[in-house]
């Protein structure tokens, strides 16, 4: 049952990784986001060290996007052109990142950055959701279903130079925003080994005020690319891309997302979005806990650095 | 098992035979693989160390020597960190940078490790997690490095990285010793070394060092090679792989 990681250079229950690489698979494909929230965490409790654990994850989140972004192409449900848009933002973002990443590891704060950075974007994405489809959910119950979705009505990026058309967002606004956001979560990616659906979706929905339909499609197909050059950029950089585990956990991934995506046709939308807020809320809570806790080990220690 | 019997018994009659003018008594170590190779079903591994020691004149003495056997793996700088609490939240505070810490090291001795010989001795010869010279290298204050140094020993040996195995040498007819010990999967790859120290009355008598390897072979070995060297085709390889998994599957599940 046991498998030696090459690059990890530990052994491991593969029979473990796969079914957690299932698990996360299966969120991924239900509600378009990468993952990696989830897998990151997992690996490091494992015992997997963070490094690897973080661009072996973006390495993983390619592969269960790929499955999922598929089947939403099928259905026509991605919008290339902004697609395109928020991957060039993106793979910006992704090289900023590297960066920070970098001098903060150089300081040894990179481990509370991200918990801090996970437990602010965690708590308050999921608050917004958990609010939002909850109302929703009321007012679905009170037989007012017919109340009109805020689309588009955020004034500043109404008013960014060089509007252009997305037609299957259904939107006439500045390419800058997309891109902006996708260099937002491209940071996020290379630092935190995260997809970032979970802060595009959201974004997409309420900042943008992107059609719903094309929402989850057009994240997956983002983060297929962005994950890809995170991927590369720590294969290059710090050379902690285990190939091994990444397969691993892909091959529970893909299968999970393939179950997650028709468990997402089944579901209603209001539904989906108020399932994924309470998990969002649950790792957050569980991150904040393991940050004012005392540590059952108070000295960690880095290599050669 | 058979083979290292019959080595033992020929170290045996050669100890009782030898006809060593030199005062001190001599050592004879063998062990069960100068080599020890990574592979995907790597768990870990056993070492065997065995030998005899070679007294002068051949006289065997009623009462052996204590032994210590310690196996050291290749050192590195390690920059060691301490959490306290600011502001509600345990962070990185202070650090201390040890310039040359083993990525391995076990003893394994007759008696308890402390009694063997004096804390000098000890840390000349580097027996026992507690002699190790991990060179500080910041300016700290005696007392902080030294709180630095347990944090870190204390981490090392929970990941089985640093262990101390008193009783583990077993020693028959005060003239064959030997001593098995365990290295997790975890151990870092590189050049190793053991060492044996036959020590009487918190005297070191005499010293052996023998050398071995662990190295990663076939598959873990590609691909930790081409990690390392082809880094650019290796990432390309990997997103390659996840993107042919993730389509593959599509395929297949679209079929059904």
């Amino acid at each position: 049952m046991s498998v030696y990681l090459p690059i990890a250079e530990m052994s491991v229950n593969w029979l473990v990784i796969i079914l957690l690489g299932g698990g996360v698979g299966f969120l991924s494909g239900m509600f378009g986001v990468g993952g990696g929230f989830l897998t990151t965490p997992l690996l490091i409790f494992y015992g997997i060290p963070p490094a690897v654990a973080v661009a072996s994850s973006a390495t993983q989140i390619t592969g269960s996007s790929v499955s999922g972004a598929i089947a939403y192409w099928q259905r026509g449900q991605v919008d290339l052109k902004m697609g395109g848009v928020m991957v060039a933002g993106g793979v910006l973002g992704a090289g900023v990142g590297e960066i920070i990443f970098q001098r903060l590891q150089a300081i040894g704060q990179i481990d509370v950055t991200i918990n801090i950075i996970y437990v602010l974007f965690l708590s308050v994405i999921g608050g917004l959701m958990l609010r939002e489809s909850l109302m929703e959910l009321a007012a679905a119950k009170a037989g007012a279903g017919a109340r009109p979705r805020r689309r588009g009505h955020v004034p500043w990026i109404a008013a960014l130079p060089g509007r252009t058309r997305f037609y299957k967002s259904g939107l006439y606004i500045s390419p800058l925003a997309p891109l902006a956001l996708g260099m937002v979560v491209g940071v996020l990616t290379v630092i935190m080994g995260i997809g970032g659906g979970f802060i595009m979706v959201p974004a997409m929905l309420y900042l943008l005020g992107m059609a719903a339909s094309s929402v989850v499609g057009t994240s997956l197909f983002q983060i297929i690319f962005v994950t890809g050059a995170t991927t590369i950029l720590h294969a290059t950089g710090s050379k902690s891309v285990d190939i091994l585990l990444a397969l691993l956990l892909l091959v529970g991934g893909v299968a999970g997302a393939q179950a997650g995506v028709r468990a997402a046709q089944q579901l209603s939308p209001e539904k989906l979005r108020l399932a994924l807020a309470l998990i969002v809320l649950a790792v957050a809570a569980r991150l904040l806990f393991g940050l004012t806790v005392q540590p059952a080990e108070r000295f960690t220690h880095y290599g050669p650095a | 098992m058979s083979g290292c019997r019959a080595f033992l018994l020929a170290a045996a009659l050669l100890a009782a035979s030898g006809a060593s003018a030199a005062p001190a008594p001599g050592l004879i170590t063998e062990l069960s693989q100068g080599r020890i190779e990574i592979n995907t079903s790597f768990k870990g591994a056993d070492l065997l160390v065995f030998g005899a020691i070679q007294y002068p004149g051949g006289r065997v003495p009623d009462e052996a020597p204590d032994v210590a056997i310690v196996v050291r793996g290749p050192a590195e700088p390690i920059t060691v960190r301490r959490k306290d609490r600011v502001a509600g939240m345990w962070m990185n505070t202070d650090a201390v940078r040890f310039e040359s810490v083993p990525g391995f090291y076990a003893v394994a001795t007759t008696g308890p490790v402390a009694q063997l010989a004096d804390d000098r001795t000890m840390a000349i010869y580097e027996i026992g997690v507690g002699g190790l010279q991990l060179s500080p290298a910041s300016g700290a204050s005696a007392e902080t490095t030294a709180s630095f140094e347990d944090g870190l020993i204390e981490s090392r040996r929970r990941k089985q990285l640093f262990a101390e195995l008193p009783g583990a040498v077993m020693v028959t007819g005060a003239v064959l010793y030997r001593a098995r010990l365990q290295l997790p999967s975890a151990v870092p790859v590189g050049d190793y070394a053991v060492e044996v120290h036959l020590i009487e009355n918190g005297r070191v008598l005499t010293s052996a060092s023998v050398p071995f390897t662990i190295n990663k072979t076939g598959f873990e070995r590609w691909i930790y090679v081409m990690a390392q060297d082809q880094s650019l085709a290796y990432g390309l390889v990997a997103v390659l792989a996840a993107l042919a998994a993730g389509g593959l599957a599509s395929l297949l599940t679209r079929r059904r």
